[in-house]
């Protein structure tokens, strides 16, 4: 009798405690718009750089990609884009690639940006935002790192050290 | 041990008060009074009784009313916080939510900020508040419907002497011809629909025992409705989205995983008109000035055919065209798209003509689309400018150096260079709203603004809501339940013949008032008295 009563309720409490959690739980999930997770593959996706080339993701598989989101009026993006020049110099025989994913601004914008920081990886500009919903992307810098298997392995949101860059590219060398 | 037996021979849950069966007083505390304590039938409610388990503790917080009723008072305090001030998700997108409460509301607004309260409704301890009432409804209801439906179920016809005796109406009486007087009472107590059992030439008569579920229907219908609120939380089941889209643009409808694509042809808003529309208008028009008549988006919708990868351009199939009006959505999928907001005029293209400075001369005109700008623009006979630098949101940054705030044309800036036949290398002119600066010294030639073109933006709300049949389920239940529990009572009659005496006892568990007038009208002209009333006895002594 006492052992099915305390069953009876230890169900009961199971089942509205499950329910409780699954809320809170989906609750505090639905705000976390980052839609790419870690281990599985990278989101491909297919944009035209300022070269005119088509720059697609899925291409550098064999090669280790890391992929920056960033906008002209972003400061961490611009304080960190000499670091990434200098290093995407340094690894760009070892098999890693830089690509940087513009949010949608004007091509003079991003053209001019590029002449000022002498950039020489591949910018592509994400016009109508379909990468960004991709990726859930939402402040600003943020960098994922793309393994030779074309799995993410690691995002950063925030600037980034020319350390953390260096240590970040022997990660996904091949 | 964990039992208790009745001497009338029925076994008791532990921590019964008044027997199931004949409600025999179990409890001596009980005794004393001179009236019973009839909730729940003086049933053992379980949460009373163990209290050995963690499990049990548990069990038993939650079971107490007390505790609900806190809870409650403590959810209304907390939802009426929350409409202090506007939530998060309502504050205009001018600044980040952490500058905005503040700089709107003072220390108010930062205090209200930095304790979560302006996104509060989300929030984990808000949504804990909202599960433990819904946790307490189950346990508090299962807690005392079972103990309750056990006791009405067993109850014998013969009840204790004790157990009449402590009725609020109760009477005693001496009949000459008992059977006669009883057969007469039963047969109006059929007249008025009770139910007559009898044993041993006792009897019990009772109506509307059903609306003694009318709480617990009535809690079913609100865990039903909470279960609604959760399904919102599984995803597919509730979007709700707003899609801001400027006239011209097509743009993904969120919330559909890319399938839905929508253009905005064109923004209308409209507004009552003295001179074109009915005189009854005339006097709201007066007081107020200007009163709106309409606002229409004129939609076209779009399907996205095959797969595509993100970046690349869908291949869209028109599915139809729209005016969307408020309360009069697009919908398609089981989604709706509501008129909701507008920004008028937002700035699309500037004009500027190159003009010599001296002689006010033009050189030609060009167009500039602030969403994406040429950059060269031959105006012939050697006349050339180009874009140097575009800031679609000009500021100075802390250096001085001009720079960006976002990529919308709030306020748009350019660096030009002029090239002309008197000037091959060009002159550099930055050029921001009514602000020209000539970083190297003074120019011939001026950029003259020379007008804009602006577009409308139209707010749609991007809706879907499986959920809302529940809730009207949950509702509906909820409903039947307080109808239940209020229209109908539960009135029981007891007649017992003992020791040629006939005592009487009548109970209800609401409108006792009701209850006397249908007895009396029951044993009027039978010779029997009815029941007294106790408890106005007492008053009257």
């Amino acid at each position: 009798m006492k052992k099915r009563r305390t069953v009876i309720r230890t169900v009961i409490l199971l089942v509205l405690g499950g329910a409780v959690a699954y809320t809170l739980y989906a609750n505090l999930t639905k705000d976390n718009i980052q839609k790419v997770e870690i281990g599985k593959m990278a989101p491909d996706f297919v944009l035209v750089d300022r070269e005119g080339e088509q720059q697609r993701l899925s291409d550098y598989r064999g090669e280790g990609v890391f992929l920056n989101f960033w906008a002209t009026w972003c400061k961490p993006c611009e304080r960190e884009f000499p670091y990434m020049e200098t290093q995407y110099q340094r690894y760009k025989d070892q098999g890693v690639h830089v690509l940087a994913v513009n949010v949608s601004e004007s091509d003079v914008a991003v053209d001019k940006f590029i002449e000022r920081h002498n950039l020489t990886f591949p910018v592509v500009i994400d016009k109508d935002g379909q990468v960004q919903t991709a990726y859930g992307i939402n402040p600003l810098p943020i960098t994922f790192l793309v393994n030779p298997d074309g799995e993410v392995i690691k995002s950063h949101t925030g600037e980034l050290t020319e350390d953390k860059i260096q240590e970040y590219m022997e990660l996904i060398k091949p | 041990m964990n039992e208790v037996k009745c001497e009338c021979g029925h076994v008791n849950p532990h921590g019964t008060i008044l027997c199931e069966s004949c409600g025999r007083i179990l409890d001596d505390k009980e005794k004393d009074k001179q009236l019973l304590d009839m909730r729940y039938e003086g049933s053992a409610r379980r949460s009373q009784t163990y209290n050995k388990t963690i499990i049990d503790k548990i069990w038993n917080f939650f079971s107490s009313v007390k505790v609900g009723v806190w809870l409650i008072v403590l959810t209304l305090g907390a939802s009426a916080l929350g409409t202090i001030l506007p939530q998060e998700m309502y504050i205009p997108p001018v600044m980040p939510a952490s500058e905005y409460y503040e700089d709107q509301y003072g220390w108010v607004g930062k205090l209200y900020y930095e304790l979560g309260l302006h996104n509060m409704y989300g929030s984990w301890w808000y949504l804990i508040l909202i599960a433990s009432i819904g946790v307490s409804l189950v346990i508090c209801s299962l807690d005392r419907v079972v103990p309750l439906y056990r006791a009405l179920k067993t109850q014998r016809v013969s009840r204790h002497e004790g157990y009449l005796k402590r009725q609020r109406l109760f009477g005693i009486s001496d009949t000459a011809d008992a059977d006669m007087d009883l057969e007469k009472i039963k047969q109006k107590l059929k007249a008025k629909r009770y139910n007559i059992r009898e044993e041993n030439g006792n009897l019990l008569a009772e109506k509307g025992r059903f609306s003694r579920w009318g709480p617990y229907v009535n809690h079913v219908g609100l865990i039903i409705f909470l279960v609604g609120g959760m399904l919102r939380f599984v995803p597919g089941m509730y979007v709700d989205q707003i899609l801001w889209v400027r006239e011209g643009e097509t743009k993904v409808i969120p919330g559909t995983d890319g399938q839905y694509y929508l253009t905005n042809n064109d923004f209308i808003l409209e507004i009552y008109d003295k001179e074109t529309d009915d005189e009854v208008f005339d006097a709201a028009i007066d007081r107020v000035g200007t009163v709106v008549k309409n606002y229409q988006t004129n939609a076209t919708l779009y399907q996205k055919k095959g797969n595509t990868i993100p970046g690349e351009k869908p291949e869209l199939e028109k599915i139809k065209d729209k005016e969307i009006r408020v309360n009069e959505p697009l919908k398609i999928d089981g989604f709706a798209l509501y008129q909701v907001d507008y920004k008028r005029d937002e700035l699309n293209k500037m004009l500027f003509r190159l003009e010599n400075k001296q002689t006010k001369e033009s050189y030609g005109n060009i167009t500039i689309d602030l969403f994406d700008p040429q950059t060269e623009f031959d105006l012939g006979n050697g006349y050339y400018v180009e874009v140097m630098s575009y800031f679609p949101d000009f500021e100075f940054d802390g250096e001085g150096d001009p720079t960006t705030k976002s990529r919308i044309p709030n306020n748009p800036a350019f660096v030009f260079n002029m090239v002309t036949p008197e000037n091959p290398d060009g002159e550099v002119s930055f050029v921001a709203i009514q602000q020209t600066i000539e970083p190297l010294g003074d120019n011939e030639y001026k950029m003259a603004f020379n007008g804009v073109e602006t577009k409308d933006v139209s707010a749609l709300t991007v809706r879907k809501d499986l959920t809302l049949w529940i809730i009207s389920l949950g509702g509906a239940i909820f409903m039947i339940g307080v109808i239940q529990g209020a229209y109908w009572n539960h009135r029981r009659l007891w007649i017992r013949k003992m020791d040629g005496q006939i005592w009487t006892a009548g109970h209800t568990n609401k409108n006792w008032h009701g209850l006397k007038r249908e007895l009396e009208s029951v044993f009027d002209e039978t010779g029997l008295p009815a029941p007294k009333d106790q408890l106005s006895e007492d008053k009257k002594e």
